[in-house]
């Protein structure tokens, strides 16, 4: 057989054009595939990867004098010099850093217990109950729960007023610890589902083989589930440690600390442009190295 | 059974208290949207539903949901064409440099998303473009097509390949293979995917903060500005549980759709 009349191929009606693509297409993967990557790999590269691109030169860019705008291709290392010379922008990197970190081992300290009674003592309808219960404040909304918190902070909210008849003060809104108390609330059910899922996958045999070799539920934690559950952790503290680390909300919100996401929101909006970028190379190396770790350690087949 | 009764009692009793602490902020705000003062004092004096009427008769609120109703279809659908498109080649070819696509279709949700907005920001400054519904759509749609690919390429991965080689076999063409056995493989994936871009793109203000420019309101950009005016606050309480309750919807059809969406991606 020869290939079909191009006579019965033009005079059918328009869905026989892309029967006729296809056709064509049929056996040329490489063909498919360029025609499946182009606009994904396009907006990747060109919206995204383009304004990091564009984000980095301006950092390199000097500013006009007179009208203040950035001068685009005028080099200079003058925002770089701005934020090694002056301590402010330390502080602020290694307060931002350790408070990441904090809310990190929280967020694991709170959510090993209840993934743990999810994965193993729940019977299975209470699990499904559990998990919809974790999931839910996950969809409510973000700027919703922080405005939460902070009715509760304030002088006159709720935690004053538990707090007062033991005659102590709430904590107000000028409170650093106030960031790393509501980060913690945001980002808990990142860390919950990731260990929860761990844990599952724990064969329960092995927790019994331990018990039945004489270990106490302390060394079984520490030698069997622990070990195990490396890949969870890490996978659950990309989030919380990543959506700790470019969170600007929430320090303004509940507190008066300024994190990395400040400086570059303050600096952008008073035009300082250069500086702004500059700065955010700061949380792109950081990510970018805790990537690479997570990487090595397991984290990515547990996303 | 492993866990010895101490071990379990405890575990009991530390998993209800990180319930209520997920839980009491929730609760504290839906008693707030009927406080009858205008003051955020607790407790609240006494209930009533006068401002339920007040929001709903706001003007600002229904522009900005109206914003944020059109920018989050604008940018899921954007997400879903671009992130379907992208897990098929990833996941169904063999290519040079295709780690390295998947790690950069990634990178949006990766990188805190400061840096995104930051990035978007100076970019559309630097090209001379005007802020506005279209900055705001172009920066969701960003992060957006992460969470597409997450979900199509996680249920891609677990489709076993046999039914599209047989139905090429039997004849069908490309199209035909797609049309009747891969799409109907994927459809719950590309549901999930939508609600949870939807959903996302609804809620998001790090971003958004960046790209809006100074005329364009959404839900989220509302919230932050009436936050801090005090006059607005009693208002703001009732977005705040309208928008509590909504977080039901999302959760329901994740629930139904088999818990796909369940899994995180942000």
């Amino acid at each position: 057989m020869t290939a079909p009349g191009p006579s019965t191929e033009t005079a059918a009606p328009p869905a026989s054009r892309g029967r006729a693509l296809a056709r064509w297409l049929y056996g040329r993967s490489r063909t498919q595939l360029r025609l499946l990557l182009a606009a994904p790999l396009a907006w990747i590269v060109l919206v995204y990867l383009g304004s990091l691109v564009v984000l980095l030169l301006n950092a390199f860019w000097a500013k006009d004098a007179f009208t203040g705008n950035v001068a685009p291709f005028q080099w200079t290392l003058a925002a770089f010099e701005e934020i090694f010379g002056q301590e402010v922008y330390r502080t602020i990197a290694v307060r931002t850093v350790t408070i990441a970190l904090l809310v990190t081992l929280t967020d694991a300290l709170l959510a090993f217990p209840i993934a743990y009674y999810m994965a193993r003592i729940a019977s299975p309808r209470t699990r499904g109950i559990l998990l919809i219960a974790v999931l839910m404040p996950l969809w409510a909304a973000y700027l919703v729960k922080i405005y939460a918190w902070r009715t509760i902070l304030q002088g006159n909210g709720f935690l004053a007023w538990v707090l007062s008849p033991f005659g102590i003060h709430g904590p107000g809104l000028s409170s650093q610890p106030n960031a790393w108390l509501v980060l913690s609330y945001l980002w808990l059910p990142y860390m919950i589902v990731p260990i929860y899922a761990g844990l599952e996958r724990i064969p329960g045999s092995l927790l019994e083989a331990s018990s039945d070799l004489g270990a106490k539920a302390g060394v079984t934690f520490r030698r069997v589930i622990l070990p195990l559950l490396v890949p969870a952790l890490v996978a659950g503290s990309i989030f919380t440690f990543s959506l700790s680390l470019g969170d600007y909300i929430v320090p303004n919100l509940v507190s008066n600390a300024k994190f990395i996401g400040n400086v570059i929101y303050d600096n952008s909006a008073l035009g300082n442009v250069p500086v702004a970028a500059a700065y955010s190379l700061l949380p792109i190396v950081i990510m970018v190295i805790y990537l690479f770790a997570a990487r090595r350690l397991g984290a990515f087949e547990s996303l | 059974m492993v866990e010895s009764s101490w071990v379990r009692i405890g575990l009991r009793i530390v998993s209800g208290l990180v319930l209520a602490f997920l839980y009491l902020p929730l609760v504290i705000l839906a008693i707030y949207a009927f406080n009858e003062s205008r003051l955020m004092a607790w407790p609240p004096p006494g209930l009533t539903l006068h401002w339920f009427g007040d929001a709903a008769a706001n003007p600002d609120i229904r522009a900005a949901f109206l914003n944020s109703i059109v920018a989050a279809t604008a940018a899921t659908s954007i997400a879903l064409v671009l992130g379907t498109l992208a897990s098929l080649a990833v996941q169904r070819y063999e290519f040079f440099g295709r780690d390295a696509i998947a790690f950069m279709l990634v990178l949006p949700i990766a990188l805190p998303g400061v840096i995104t907005g930051i990035a978007l920001q100076t970019t559309f400054k630097t090209i001379g473009l005007n802020f506005g519904l279209m900055t705001i759509i172009v920066g969701h749609a960003t992060f957006c097509v992460v969470v597409a690919y997450n979900n199509v390429v996680a249920r891609l991965r677990r489709l076993p390949r046999t039914p599209e080689e047989a139905s090429s076999d039997l004849g069908a063409d490309t199209w035909v293979t797609f049309r009747r056995i891969t799409m109907p493989g994927m459809r719950t994936a590309l549901l999930s995917g939508a609600l949870l871009a939807f959903a996302l793109s609804f809620d998001e203000i790090i971003v958004t903060l960046f790209t809006a420019g100074a005329g364009t309101q959404t839900i989220p950009i509302w919230i932050f500005t009436a936050i801090q005016r005090p006059t607005e606050l009693p208002v703001v309480n009732v977005v705040a549980l309208v928008l509590v309750l909504l977080s039901v919807v999302p959760v329901y059809f994740a629930q139904r759709i088999g818990g796909e969406a369940a899994s995180i991606a942000r």
